[in-house]
Parts: structure tokens; sequence; C-alpha cells
């Protein structure tokens, strides 16, 4: 059998393969976002027992391997609560968590990096605090948080296949399988990295195209 | 559940055993990946259109591949074209593949960070194309490539856990046999954890200290 | 006062020159074209110059001055012209071109001393890695070099720790260890304040007064009055006029130099 009537018969369990991994680095980006905003802005805003259990938080997330949180989530820290979770919302909750911890940085560098002016002079309009955050500042700090943002996307889909470990049936993990059932290697690793790699271009491309829509002339970071 | 002595006597033993196994992953893996790094950003800057494109393309692919299947591809793959390689050389020229492509960037950017007339100058003076690239453009670029470089080799002391998927019995590996062996998973992930941790932050204090040793006032980092 | 016998490790033997050469040009320029895109920077620039000979180009920015020197010591390639050093053909001259630049050196406006060098390893990395000189000779040459220009005491503060006018000190120092037959200064003052431009030109002052052949770009027209053996008005990618510094700025020949000097206050002053 040829190489590419495999891949033709496998065609779609690959595609079932993308899906998750792509369900993965979604849900894992929701996730980042979710928690990483909020904690950007604690760390920056919030009182200072707060911002050192974020800081601890993010230490921790991001000194330890993608693999060891995994096996930490998988089969210690869940099933220690008492819950059996499926390996794919493991997998996604676990690169959320750690997305969390680098997105907190990012965010919080953006906010940081915003004139305190902006804040000076939405107060002495009558702003509250919370709305010159969420009305001035972080519609400023948001576009400049995208170029170091728009990085998370790749770090995350490569990351996703390490979710091969606990046996989600992603892209690689598919993949593995087929080649240990087709004996054929190099060709479909090598088409793999090929999916893996238009997955990262088509991503950044859309990123591009949100990062041109929100851009606002002559506002430096859009830019830059 | 675990016997008693289960940290003395099986934990700290079988980790201490994986984290020398890591130890040798990063060591052999780190100047390597430096060398291969700045071999790469040069050839992308200063070569020639093809030798160029070839380091654009190398980049493009170590980093839209993951590393788990390019560490694949290295144990499994490459038998099928005749080379075999130990579960632990794969490991290594994986990291090196794919740390040197990400040095390479921060390596590039920085080069391309060094101002034309550093090198006007150092023309003025009678260097060849290649001293001045040695003894101006690269002591200025490394300099300023510190802070990415750093960060990537603790990305390698994070990513070297990968060999263990290639049986490699290294830190994160020897953690899940001991893991699952006494059905002690969080006391041990978390004790693996807390390993990867010193590293990585011992690794940080220690680039701080290299960033003053190296520092030159005025040159921003 | 310049006196370079104090240094044994000076004599260099292939920059030597043979005697029957003294009397003839150090340097020839001769039909120098150069273009950028479109854009005609140089339209055949010819001059010669005498050993010990001090040259101020003056003239309008966007003249070509700067092009014109860096097609001298070939940092910027002319599609046409020649460059003679003595009897030596610097352009086209392939690998041969590094020898040439140790002996034609260059100081330029925005000093760029290297960064992540101190002063004094500025002033002795050529003479390491270009002419390959021992580390103490080249120490030795390049405190030297240092103290020439008044600078050895800061031999090692790094370029950022440095005011302008002891940057620029310092890379003129950096143009002499490497024993040049002349210089070039891109105007070597237009980024510093009055008082130091003051200390650099007295550098360049002493200098031209100890015998170096000098090819200075300046607007600073007392320096080239005084300084100066010739002065060569520049517009246009053109030479419009070229004589002793009497002539050429206080009784120039065409109009268009007497508007461009007529700017210069300092000159007017004098005149009176
Ligand atoms: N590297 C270059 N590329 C394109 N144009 C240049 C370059 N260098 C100089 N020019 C142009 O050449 C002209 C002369 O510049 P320059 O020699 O710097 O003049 P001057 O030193 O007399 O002010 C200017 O129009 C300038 O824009
Ligand atoms: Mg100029």
């Amino acid at each position: 059998m040829d190489v590419t009537s495999i891949l033709a018969e496998w065609t779609p369990y690959l595609i079932g393969g993308i899906s998750l991994t792509l369900g993965l680095v979604a849900i894992a980006l929701g996730i980042g976002v979710a928690l990483g905003l909020p904690f950007a802005l604690v760390q920056v805003y919030g009182p200072r027992p707060a911002k050192a259990a974020i800081s601890a938080y993010a230490w921790f997330f991001r000194g330890l391997p993608v693999l060891v949180l995994l096996f930490l989530f998988y089969f210690g820290i869940f099933p220690a609560m008492g819950l059996d979770l499926p390996a794919f919302f493991v997998g996604a909750v676990v690169l959320g968590l750690r997305g969390a911890a680098y997105q907190s940085q990012i965010f919080r560098g953006a906010i940081q990096s915003i004139n305190e002016g902006q804040m000076i002079a939405a107060l002495s309009l009558g702003m509250t605090r919370l709305t010159a955050i969420k009305s001035i500042i972080l519609p400023q700090s948001l576009r400049i948080a995208l170029p170091g943002w728009s990085n998370e996307y790749p770090e995350i889909l490569t990351d996703s296949a390490i979710c091969y470990a606990i046996g989600v049936a992603e892209l690689l993990t598919r993949t593995s399988q087929i080649v240990a059932v087709t004996y054929v290697t190099m060709p479909i690793y090598l088409c793999c990295a090929l999916i893996f790699i238009l997955l990262n271009y088509a991503g950044m491309r859309v990123i591009h195209v949100v990062e041109k829509r929100v851009a606002i002339p002559g506002f430096g970071a859009g830019a830059g | 559940m675990e016997p008693a002595g289960f940290i003395t006597d099986i934990l700290i033993p079988a980790l201490s055993q994986g984290l020398v196994v890591t130890l040798q992953l990063i060591v052999l893996s780190a100047p390597f990946g430096l060398l291969l790094g700045i071999g790469i950003s040069l050839g992308r800057q200063y070569g020639g259109k093809n030798l160029s494109n070839i380091c654009k393309l190398y980049v493009i692919f170590i980093k839209g591949c993951p590393l788990l299947l390019l560490l694949f591809i290295l144990y499994f793959g490459l038998p099928s074209v005749g080379i075999t390689l130990t579960a632990f050389a794969a490991s290594v020229i994986g990291f090196i593949l794919c740390n040197a492509a990400y040095n390479s960037e921060y390596i590039r950017g920085a080069i391309l960070s060094v101002k034309d007339g550093q090198t006007i100058a150092a023309q003025a003076l009678g260097m060849t194309k290649w001293q001045v690239i040695r003894e101006v453009v690269l002591p200025q670029a490394l300099r300023r490539a510190i802070p990415g470089l750093s960060n990537e080799f603790i990305y390698l002391i994070k990513y070297s856990s990968l060999a263990y998927m290639l049986t490699v019995i290294e830190l994160s590996g020897a953690g899940k046999l001991v893991a699952t062996k006494y059905f002690a998973y969080n006391e041990v992930f978390i004790a693996v954890g807390i390993v990867y941790l010193a590293l990585v932050t011992f690794t940080t204090v220690a680039v701080h200290y290299l960033e003053k040793r190296v520092a030159v006032p005025g040159m921003i980092h | 006062m310049w006196s370079k016998k104090e240094l044994p490790s000076r004599a260099s033997g292939q920059g030597q020159d043979s005697p029957m050469k003294d009397d003839a040009f150090v340097l020839r320029v001769e039909d120098i074209h150069k273009k950028f895109g479109t854009n005609e920077v140089l339209k055949g620039v010819s001059f010669n110059v005498r050993k010990g000979e001090t040259i101020v180009f003056i003239g309008p920015s966007g003249t070509g001055k700067s092009t014109l020197l860096r097609c001298i010591n070939q940092l910027t390639i002319p599609e046409k012209g020649r460059v003679w050093l003595h009897d030596d053909e610097v352009t086209n001259s392939g690998p041969k071109i590094s020898y040439f630049r140790q002996k034609i050196g260059m100081v330029f406006q925005n000093f760029y001393l290297f960064d992540h060098l101190t002063a004094v390893r500025n002033v002795e990395i050529a003479l390491l890695k270009v002419k390959k000189m021992d580390p103490e000779s080249a120490r030795r040459q390049a405190l030297y070099e240092l103290e020439q220009v008044g600078m050895k005491g800061w031999a090692d503060h790094y370029p950022a720790e440095l005011s302008g006018g002891q940057a620029q000190r310092v890379s003129i120092a950096r143009a002499l260890a490497m024993d040049p037959e002349v210089i070039l200064f891109d105007e070597p003052t237009s980024a510093l304040d009055p008082e130091l431009t003051r200390e650099v030109l007295e550098v360049m002052k002493k200098l031209a007064k100890s015998g170096m052949t000098m090819l200075v770009v300046s607007h600073e027209m007392g320096f080239a009055a005084s300084v100066a053996n010739q002065i060569i008005f520049m517009e246009n990618g053109n030479i419009v006029e070229q004589g002793p510094p009497d002539a050429l700025l206080y009784d120039p020949a065409y109009v268009r130099t007497r508007k461009f000097v007529g700017q210069f206050a300092d000159l007017t002053q004098r005149k009176d």
C-alpha cells in the first residue's frame, strides 16, 4: 500500500485529531484569558496578599514542565478531589491554567505600560476606578498586549501535543497510532508536522487580522 | 499506602538518579543549542540567499512542529531511513535542534539591533567582515540576547522532561515510575515539581548574576 | 609636540613608505561618481592631498561630503573614479582594502565608539585583531594614544560614561592607533556643545601641527581659517571652489561660495 492511499484512508481519523487539538487550544486560550486578565488586574491594582498569591501561582505554573503538570493533575490532584475527569478535559484545563500564568504577566506588563495620566484623567472626570479600568485602561492595554499575547497561540498549540502523555486522542496521539498500525513512519510524522505548521500559520493569520482591525492610528504599541 | 521510609529510601534515591539524567540532558544540549543558534542567526543574516532561506525554513519548521513530535521523528522515524539513535541521543539532538531555532530568533533580533555605526567604524579600522561580526556584532548582540536566551534555557530545563516519552528515565520519568508503583501521585509529582522549580529559580538567579557580570554601562538589554 | 618616537613599538614594517615618495601626493582622488538610486550624489570629484596638509570641506548639507569621505576608504563604493594612496590604488583593491583602511583613519560625527568596550579596549581592538599586535604592546600603545588626546584617565570607562567631547577624543585616539597616513574627519564636532567642541578642536589642531594629513568636513570656520591649508567648497556633488583659507573665506571667486560663507557670523566678525 502506498503512502498516499494510507494517508487518504486515515484522513478522517487525523481530522478528528485536528479537531481535538484545536479544542484543547481553544479551551486553554479561553481559560488563559478568563483567568490571566483578572490575575493581571489583581497584580496591578489588588491588595498585597492577593498580589503575592498570584505571583506564587505564576511561579508555580511557569516553573513546572507541562508533562509534570499533566501527570500531577491527571493522576494526582483531580482523582484526589474525587473527580474522574476525561483526559481531554484535564489536558485543556492544565494548558489553560498554565496559560493563565503566562498571560497574567503579559497583561500586567501592558497595563503597567499605560501612562498613569490616563487613570488620573479618568478619575478627574468623575469615573470610579473600576469604570476607569474598564473603559480607559483595558481598551488600551489589551491592544498593547495583543502582539505578546498572540505568541501564546503557537505555544499552546505545540504544547497541546504533550497531552499525548495522558492519552488524549489529539493529533500527535493519532499520528502515533497510525504509525504503529501501518508501519509507515517518516511520511506520516512529516505529514503531522506539516499539519501543525499549517495550523500555526493559519492561527497567526487570524490574529494578525484581528490586530489590524483593532489598531488605532498613532497608538504606539498597536503597530510595534 | 506507601511503606515507612518511602521518602528517604525510595523517592529521594529515585528522583536523584532521575535528576542526574535531566542534568546530563541539559548540560549536553544547552551549549550546542547556543552554538547552533548563533550559526543559524548568522546564516540567516549574513549568508547568501539560499543559506538564509534554509535557516528561515528551519526555524519555521522547528517552531511550528511540537517538540514531542520532533523527538518521535528522531527516535521512531529515523530508523526507517537507516539512522538509529539511542533514546538519550535522540532526546539531546531534539533539544539542541529546538533550542537552537528559538535561540537564533533572539540572536537575530539582537544582531538587527546593533547600530550601523558600530559596523561602519569597525570596517573603517580595516576589520574584515568576519572580524566585524566576531569582535563587534556578536559581543553586543549576545549581551542583548541574554534575557531571551536564558528564557530558552529555562524552557530547555522544563522540556527535557519530554525525554521520558522516549523512555529516558530522567527526573519526571523517575517520578512517574515511583508514583505508579506506590500509587502516590500527588506526593511524588509535587516533589518532582519542587525540583524543577528549584532548577528554574536557581537558573533565574544565576542569569541575573551573569547579566550583571557582563553588563556594559549604557548598553540596554 | 606630537612626538611618536617615544613609542618603540610604533614602527610597523609594511606601512613605511620609501623616501622617494615624500614629495608626491599622499592621496589622489580622481573623478569620483556616486549615485544612490537615481540620486546623483557625487558628479566627478577630484583633488589631491599633500603630506601634512589639512583640507577642510565645507558646503550645504546633502551635498555629498560624507559620501565623498566614505568613497575614499571604500565604505561606499563609487560607480566611477579612482582613489590612490601614494602609488597604490585604493579603489578596486579587493581584500587589500583592509590595509588601506588602516592607513586611512576615519572619525565620525557620532563617534561610533564600540559600545561594549571600554575606552582603552576601543583603541586596542583593531591593534589586536587587525594588526595582530601582541596584547602587551597593544595595551601600551592604546594608553599612549589615549594620553595624547588627554583621555588616559578614562581608559577603563565605557562609551556611555563619557561626554561627547571625551568620546570623540577617544575615537580620534582609536584612529591614530592604527598609524594612519591620512585621517578623514566627518563633522567631528557637529554633535557637540560649543564647550565640548573646543576640546576636540584643540586635539585636532595639535594633530595638524604634528604633521598629520587630514581631510576634515566641518563648519567650524574658525578652525578652517586657522588650521586648513586648503578649503574646498562643495555643492550638489561638485567642487565649486578650492583654495587657501584667505582666498576662499574672505575673497571667494564665486557668488555661491560667498553666499555660503556669508552665513557664518564668526567669519564676518573676524573680517571686520
Ligand atoms: N546610504 C545611502 N543611501 C541612499 N542615499 C544616501 C545614502 N547616503 C547618503 N545618501 C544621500 O546622498 C546625499 C548626500 O548625502 P551626504 O553625503 O551625507 O551629504 P553631506 O555629508 O554633504 O550632508 C543625500 O541626499 C543623502 O540623502
Ligand atoms: Mg555629512
